[in-house]
């Protein structure tokens, strides 16, 4: 059983209320399955609280069918409903269901989106960021080294821990949500030290110097060592915030991996000892030029088709960086009349696009910058997408399974040339 | 006969993640599961491209696998399967994550980990499983005891 502070104790008797009562309940529920002996503070929680499509509300009708409902008998996981109050740690939403403007255009209709905005504003009165992203580091929530958080997404989990050495685990929605009321997520997994050692060690043989070449090493490192923690070392180079973001992605949809270490760039592995906390262990993966073309084949696997109807970029979500490569890369082009480009980022990033004029290049090309989902979480593609052109190894891992289409992993530059001939000319150079 | 089916071909121990008893037949994987992206929670099918169980549901089923993998979704989608009435009757895993405990403990299935033996090793899909999550207990025959 988890021990409980004096504080926390109060909380689980109702001190601060019924809601936060609820959540104290839950997370013990969670400790205790996951075998924790005790709670961490968090005061830097990003979910997904109450957020609901209809036919979840419709589910609690009973209960009244509105936010109070779906938070109390399914974020709280309680058997009563309860009055939410503000949030109490601070709390971010991430991604969520359409674009706040051009839902049409995703194939939204008015319900959905009234849900939606109705949705939205009881998150922002419950005190809670609206940033709308899988990318919380790069729309104003940037932990720091150390810092205990309890976030959801993987691919900003893996980032927290890997790239900036925070301390969260995989948390989902029922845990943020309660995390958001109590502060307090279970003192286990990434939190503490020993859990963050390397486990198996990956030699990287060829060059891995382009977006396009971490995001196929990530989806083998997570092919590799499914949810363990990786050790890499050997030829990496040129790391940036996009390659991390595209790297992590990729390995946490592959497998399940919540941090990574490289040795000599990420900040808990100044060398292999310390990574792996002595000498190097588990299997040694090779990453060479057989592994590289095998995971090329296998993110092209699903399909035959050379004509692309799709092509949708922004996973995880754009930075401005991106944006304004893909800006450079379209600037003059028209995307083809058989075909079509989504580009997905943030409200906060889309706001600088806007100001550069990057929004305007990619309208005036016949693209849409759009923000706040994509077309995997929002299962929305344009009508009639039967293949679809991605530069995400995350996203060809999940669109085509969940949408029933064809997907083609590329460079960002195969994916606009797709985009503007409606062919798909992309290959493993 | 009757006492011959009585018996279970095999009983494993582990620990309680979440309590209560459950039983039903055995959908059994060697591949971690996906939940967002990896499942539709309307079925409780798995929809992951190249997985083993793509296709099946896991809806009435005591679901034996390795543990979960993928996006932070899990306990959600898991969570809405409950919602759907498609939700497994029990788990059994081996790979403790925090996906996999709190997608057990919102639906609250009565689920087993940390097991004397491995469970894939002696569970076979279409068998017979009985859960109990408080005595930490699997019980497996090779089909409904009469």
């Amino acid at each position: 059983m988890v021990m409980l502070s004096d504080a926390e104790q109060a909380m689980l008797d109702g001190a601060q209320g019924a809601a936060t009562q609820k959540a104290m309940e839950l997370l013990i529920r969670y400790a205790d399955a996951l075998g924790a002996e005790r709670f961490v503070e968090t005061n830097n929680v990003a979910g997904v609280p109450g957020s609901a499509p209809q036919w979840v509300k419709d589910h609690y009708a009973a209960d009244g069918g509105d936010y109070r409902a779906v938070f109390s008998r399914f974020d709280l996981d309680s058997d009563e409903v309860v009055d939410v109050p503000r949030m109490n740690a601070f709390s971010c939403h991430l991604q969520g269901g359409m674009d706040p403007t051009l839902w049409e255009e995703q194939g939204m209709d008015e319900a959905a989106f009234a849900n939606f905005q109705s949705d939205e504003a009881e998150v922002a009165s419950h005190g809670i960021q609206i940033l709308k992203t899988c990318t919380p580091y790069l729309a104003g929530n940037v932990p720091v080294m150390g810092e205990h958080c309890a976030w959801m997404e993987s691919s900003a989990v893996v980032f927290a821990n890997s790239v900036i050495g925070a301390r969260t685990n995989c948390e989902g929605r029922e845990s943020t949500s309660s995390a958001m009321l109590a502060k307090r997520v279970p003192d286990w997994g990434f939190h503490r030290d020993d859990y963050r050692k390397g486990q198996h060690h990956v030699d990287v043989q060829v060059p891995v110097d382009s977006i396009f070449e971490w995001g196929m090493l990530g989806y083998f490192v997570g092919d590799a060592v499914q949810d363990t923690i990786p050790v890499l070392t050997g030829n990496i180079s040129e790391q940036s915030l996009i390659r991390h973001k595209h790297f992590g992605a990729a390995a946490a949809s592959s497998g399940g991996v919540e941090m990574y270490h490289m040795v000599g760039i990420t900040p808990e592995a100044p060398t292999l000892e310390v990574a792996f906390g002595g000498a190097a262990k588990g299997e040694r993966f090779v990453y060479d030029s057989a592994a590289r073309k095998r995971i090329y084949d296998l993110l092209n696997s699903v399909g035959q088709s050379e004509d692309v109807d799709y092509v949708m970029l922004g996973c995880p979500h754009y930075s401005i960086e991106q944006i304004a490569q893909a800006a450079a890369l379209i600037e003059g082009r028209k995307v083809h009349e058989n075909s079509a480009l989504w580009v997905f980022t943030s409200r906060a990033v889309k706001a600088t696009a806007d100001a550069n004029g990057y929004t305007k290049i990619l309208r005036d090309a016949g693209a849409f910058l759009m923000t706040d989902t994509c077309s995997a979480i929002s299962q929305a593609v344009p009508k009639g997408t039967k293949v679809a052109a991605l530069d995400s190894a995350k996203q060809v891992h999940y669109l085509p399974a969940m949408m029933g289409i064809e997907g083609k992993y590329g460079t960002t530059a195969d994916c606009i040339d797709a985009a503007c001939t409606g062919k798909w000319r992309g290959k493993l150079a | 006969m009757t006492q011959v089916l009585d018996k279970p071909r095999i009983v494993i121990t582990g620990r309680k993640v979440v309590g209560g008893v459950a039983e039903g037949e055995a959908l059994v994987t060697r591949e971690t599961i996906s939940g967002w992206g990896g499942v539709n929670p309307a079925t409780g099918t798995v929809i992951e491209s190249r997985h083993e169980l793509k296709g099946q549901s896991f809806a009435g089923k005591v679901l034996i696998f390795p543990g979960a993998k993928g996006s932070s979704g899990w306990s959600s989608i898991f969570h809405m399967s409950k919602l759907r009435g498609m939700s497994p009757v029990a788990m059994v895993f081996n790979i403790m994550t925090t996906k996999a405990a709190l997608g057990a403990v919102v639906m609250r299935t009565p689920t087993v980990t940390d097991c004397d033996t491995d469970p894939l090793d002696h569970i076979r899909t279409g068998d017979w499983v009985r859960v109990d999550g408080d005595a930490g207990t699997i019980s497996v025959w090779d089909r409904k005891p009469g």
